[in-house]
């Protein structure tokens, strides 16, 4: 069997909180450079130019993109040919958190108790999904969520009747009302299908996906073009100003269903779309 | 094109010269102030008790920036969602501010203490905290050292970049924008 050391993860996850929350993603940056040729706003154009040379400067001087550095969240698939030692899974990831956050100079922005809010001061803990794979391979997926977006998030039970066209109505209003707010271009991760609790971690896991990569399957790629276009019409544009460039992409993940439901999610994420990937 | 240039402290005469959808460059002294330093300082004015800054005529920057790396001024240091500062900012306006840097929209209290109080409501680019950090050239923390990056800083600026969203005559340019692109 094979077998992975917990400071192993540890040192790995300290490397994807600095890197993911200094370097814009290659996909961004060339979705960031065509949605500027097609952008019909001069603000709108000129907002994007903004957001690529932010891009440059974050490079040169290792300062974050930007300045909220997220809810650290992983989503762990882990191969059950491997076995972990020296620690558990949950300690090995908020020490790589906190020393990653600690070491990048990255902001500490979570709070202890929703109500009570005093900061833990070192951004633990993270928030992680874990899913059995088959295999002998662990990959982990870091994406360090905003709250600015995250705010922007929605989950509707809708019903099996609403069909395609209730879902699109749902997707896209709750677009237009989220507005300048979650720092458009945004990308847009829909969860449809499966349970109340189901449908959120999808909507979240969409994200994870490379910008400009469809879903797999023809009839959800082309649903994924639909809504693109639709929330591209609303004239929302970046930064809220007016223009064509609401959105970047729209990434939509299904999973089975109860017949008497169907759940759907939209969690939005700023244009900088963070997501980094870690395979051991 | 050559950009208006503010510099705080602003007068009434000066925040009516400014137009929602104006790019603007700021120059001089504004102070950070987020979700936590906003509650304790309108905790103060209902108490009747001075507040640790004076607002006569100042810009208030959300922003909760990252630790500054050894050598540089400050980490990334762009806008926060303004929406979670409504709830103070009527308040605010009536203590002499004359504007807020944030992104995203305020409510219709804002909009109307804006008109009332003659304020100006601006927007930085969001996201873009590493391009906007190069314009602060001084930063000194003036309160509540203990909310860490939500503490109350006094911040030099030279070309601070900023669009105005909401005038002191009420208009909105996220409205404005979004109808002149809307295709559907």
């Amino acid at each position: 069997m094979k077998e992975i050391e917990a400071g192993q993860i540890t040192e790995k996850v300290a490397e994807a909180c600095e890197h993911a929350n200094i370097y814009l993603g290659d996909d961004v940056v060339q979705a960031l450079q065509k949605f500027h040729e097609t952008e019909e706003s001069p603000t709108g154009k000129e907002v994007l130019n903004q957001l690529l040379e932010n891009n440059q400067i974050a490079r040169e001087n290792g300062i974050p993109i930007c300045q909220d550095t997220g809810f650290a969240v992983f989503f762990v698939e882990w191969g059950q040919e491997v076995l972990l030692k020296g620690g558990t899974l949950g300690e090995a990831i908020n020490e790589g958190v906190r020393r990653g956050y600690r070491e990048g100079y990255l902001r500490k922005s979570i709070v202890k108790d929703p109500l009570r809010r005093e900061n833990t001061g070192d951004n633990t803990p993270a928030v992680i999904h874990v899913e059995m794979v088959p295999g002998d391979k662990v990959t982990i997926h870091f994406a360090p969520k905003g709250g600015g977006s995250e705010n922007m998030s929605a989950v509707k039970m809708l019903k099996p009747s609403d069909g395609v066209e209730g879902l699109v109505n749902f997707v896209v209003n709750h677009v237009k009302d989220s507005g300048p707010n979650p720092c458009p271009p945004i990308v847009v991760g829909v969860g449809v299908g499966g349970t109340f609790d189901k449908v959120a971690v999808q909507a979240k896991k969409a994200l994870l996906r490379p910008l400009g990569e469809p879903h797999p399957d023809p009839f959800y790629a082309e649903l994924e073009q639909r809504l693109l276009n639709e929330i591209n019409q609303l004239g929302i544009g970046p930064q809220g100003f007016g223009g064509s460039t609401t959105a970047l992409a729209v990434h939509l993940e299904a999973y089975p269903s109860h017949i008497a439901s169907m759940a759907a999610a939209v969690n939005i994420n700023c244009h900088a779309s963070r997501h980094y990937q870690i395979t051991l | 094109m050559e950009l208006k240039r503010i510099s705080p402290p602003l007068d009434d005469q000066q925040v009516l010269e400014l137009k929602a959808g104006d790019t603007l460059l700021i120059d001089g002294v504004i102070y950070s102030a987020r979700d936590a330093a906003h509650k304790k300082l309108v905790e103060l004015m209902e108490a009747g008790k001075s507040l640790p800054l004076d607002l006569e005529g100042q810009i208030i920057y959300y922003v909760g920036p990252t630790p500054a790396k050894p050598g540089q001024v400050i980490g990334s240091a762009g806008p926060t969602t303004s929406g979670r500062m409504d709830a103070y900012t009527p308040q605010m306006l009536s203590c002499g501010m004359k504007g807020c840097i944030g992104k995203g929209s305020r409510n219709n209290e804002v909009k109307e203490a804006l008109q009332t109080y003659r304020g100006v409501y601006l927007a930085a680019a969001g996201g873009a905290g590493a391009l906007l950090s190069q314009a602060i050239k001084k930063v000194e923390i003036v309160a509540y050292e203990e909310l860490g990056p939500e503490a109350i800083r006094r911040m030099e600026v030279a070309g601070f970049p900023v669009t105005v969203i909401n005038d002191a005559y009420g208009n909105d340019l996220y409205e404005q924008g979004r109808l002149h692109y809307a295709k559907k």
